[in-house]
């Protein structure tokens, strides 16, 4: 039995992003994101009987999402796997409301890390037989998956350079964006070093933020004022959670969640017209691109090279700004929905992807452990 | 109290490493090399693992040199052992940008405070 094309979104939102100011908790940010994505649907706080959440401030965060609200669900998930959470719950929201254990769906996330600190926020535990090195929780994990890439297929810190400035280059076209300036390969390349190979510019923003999602079923979305965007496929892996045990540091297990999504969406890499890849790290929008079939393992450095993933190039990548340059609010997996149901909706003004009527949108989460992905489409990709 | 499982892995471990070894676990089901300590195999899930001592020759995997806001930065790698398994680890006596995928590395047992660390150091024919 397959998902494909049984649920839609049809509410989409953010919450203030960037920098909140001292005093706004997570909870607020959750709120407004969650009015804004109900207004967006034209549904009422009343409709939502789903509700799915994860977070590094709320140990139950449903319990906390529920109780802020005052929504009393009948189907609660708080699956937590990092940054691709909410990617998840996109898809057992789906087979949630396939079953009829709830109808309408509300995917929401907050944090306020910025102004509470300027760090990561992470409910991370250290690995008793990681700590001892202090690597730097999530940087140095990515490092020596770039530092792998790097002695296996040559891919140079040029290359990795070009995801930053492409998404700079996106960032640019969109007023949300908190890293709007102009950012050049000698610019990532001279910034300061945080874990070699990556300097401070490879590595996504610390910013507040947060966005909502409404799900509900294909049939009930048609009777809505949006134009629903049709969940066609998703998939799911994970095949580690401390980086001393991932298998091999340059195959993610996204070359498992992404042929699973494929398969239930009937498409292939070649259909994607719009492309949303976790880019906590510059390396990270290397690997899913190989690993996600756009091009051959090992070929991800030339890939992104030459403006191929920035504005008007071969493949639309992360056209919001990505987590480099748009917002990363600890976990981001929420926002890449957002902007892939509004390219798909058309509604992306100066970024818009001409024709986009599939999205691909691929969480990340710790460090590249739980990978999963989800093809969203227009009602003509149905 | 059911204590069937005997001694905890992790104690083992740090036994080994109080010794001045590496250990870690072979399945006598598949043979697989297990790390980090564990009660059961994770490749075939067998439940019988016997302890053995790594020869502490490694080949270093993959690398990074973490930056401070002050004093010099220090190496993290992961290191694949000869017996076919790989942790986390350092390597010592070289500045941190200086350790290379590919090095070939061996076994030191150093002391923070009451804890052995496993570190590495770069082959007598290697420095």
């Amino acid at each position: 039995m397959s998902l494909r094309g049984k649920v839609a979104v049809v509410g989409v939102a953010e919450s203030d992003l960037g920098e909140v100011g001292p005093g706004f908790t997570p909870l607020d940010l959750i709120g407004q994101a969650t009015l804004r994505a109900l207004g967006d649907a034209g549904l009422d706080k009343s409709d939502v009987d789903g509700l799915f959440s994860a977070s590094a401030h709320y140990h139950m965060p449903t319990l906390s999402v529920g109780e802020y609200l005052g929504i009393r669900p009948r189907y609660s998930d708080a699956t937590s796997v990092g940054g691709s959470s909410f990617v998840s719950h996109l898809s057992h929201a789906a087979a949630a409301i396939d079953a009829g254990l709830c109808e309408v769906a509300l995917i929401t996330y907050g944090s306020t890390q910025r102004s509470g600190g300027g760090r990561l926020v992470t409910g991370s535990e250290a690995d008793p037989y990681e700590a001892p090195y202090k690597p730097r929780y999530p940087v140095s994990m990515y490092a020596l998956a770039a530092s792998r890439h790097i002695h296996e297929y040559g891919t140079t810190r040029e290359q990795l350079a070009e995801v930053a400035v492409a998404a700079r280059r996106w960032a640019k076209l969109n007023p949300k964006a908190f890293m709007r300036e102009d950012l050049s390969a000698d610019d990532v390349l001279a910034s300061r070093m945080v874990s070699s190979p990556l300097s401070v510019r490879d590595c996504c923003l610390v910013t507040d933020g947060g966005g909502a999602a409404i799900v509900t079923s294909a049939e009930r979305a048609g009777d809505l004022k949006e134009t629903p965007v049709y969940l066609l496929g998703a998939g799911e892996a994970h095949w580690h959670r401390n980086i001393s045990q991932m298998p091999d540091l340059t195959i993610s297990a996204a070359a498992e969640s992404g042929p699973r999504a494929y398969a239930m969406a009937g498409v292939r890499p070649a259909y994607v017209d719009v492309a949303m890849l976790y880019d906590a790290f510059t390396i990270n929008t290397v690997l899913f691109l190989e690993d996600l079939g756009f091009c051959e393992k090992g070929e991800g450095g030339a890939f992104v090279s030459g403006g191929r993933i920035s504005p008007g190039g071969e493949l639309a990548v992360n056209t919001s700004g990505g987590g480099l340059s748009y917002n990363h609010p600890g976990m981001y997996g929420l926002l890449m929905i957002v902007e892939a149901v509004r390219q798909i909706r058309g509604e992306c003004g100066d970024r818009q992807v001409e024709n986009a009527n599939i999205a691909l949108v691929h969480g990340n989460g710790g460090v590249l452990s739980s990978q999963v992905t989800a093809v969203l489409g227009s009602e003509s990709a149905l | 109290m059911n204590q069937e499982a005997g001694e905890p892995p992790a104690g083992v471990y740090r036994r080994h490493l109080e010794s001045g070894a590496l250990g870690f676990q072979r399945c006598t089901g598949c043979g697989a090399a297990v790390f980090y300590p564990r009660v059961l195999c994770p490749v075939c899930g067998a439940a019988d693992l016997t302890w053995e001592t790594s020869s502490g020759l490694g080949v270093v995997y993959a690398t990074t040199a973490v930056y401070r806001r002050e004093g010099d930065p220090y190496n993290v790698i992961l290191v694949d052992l000869e017996e076919g398994f790989r942790m986390m680890s350092r390597v010592e006596g070289v500045p941190a940008e200086r350790v290379e995928v590919g090095a070939r590395v061996t076994l030191r047992v150093d002391y923070e405070g009451e804890d052995p660390v496993p570190v590495f150091v770069l082959r007598d024919e290697d420095r």
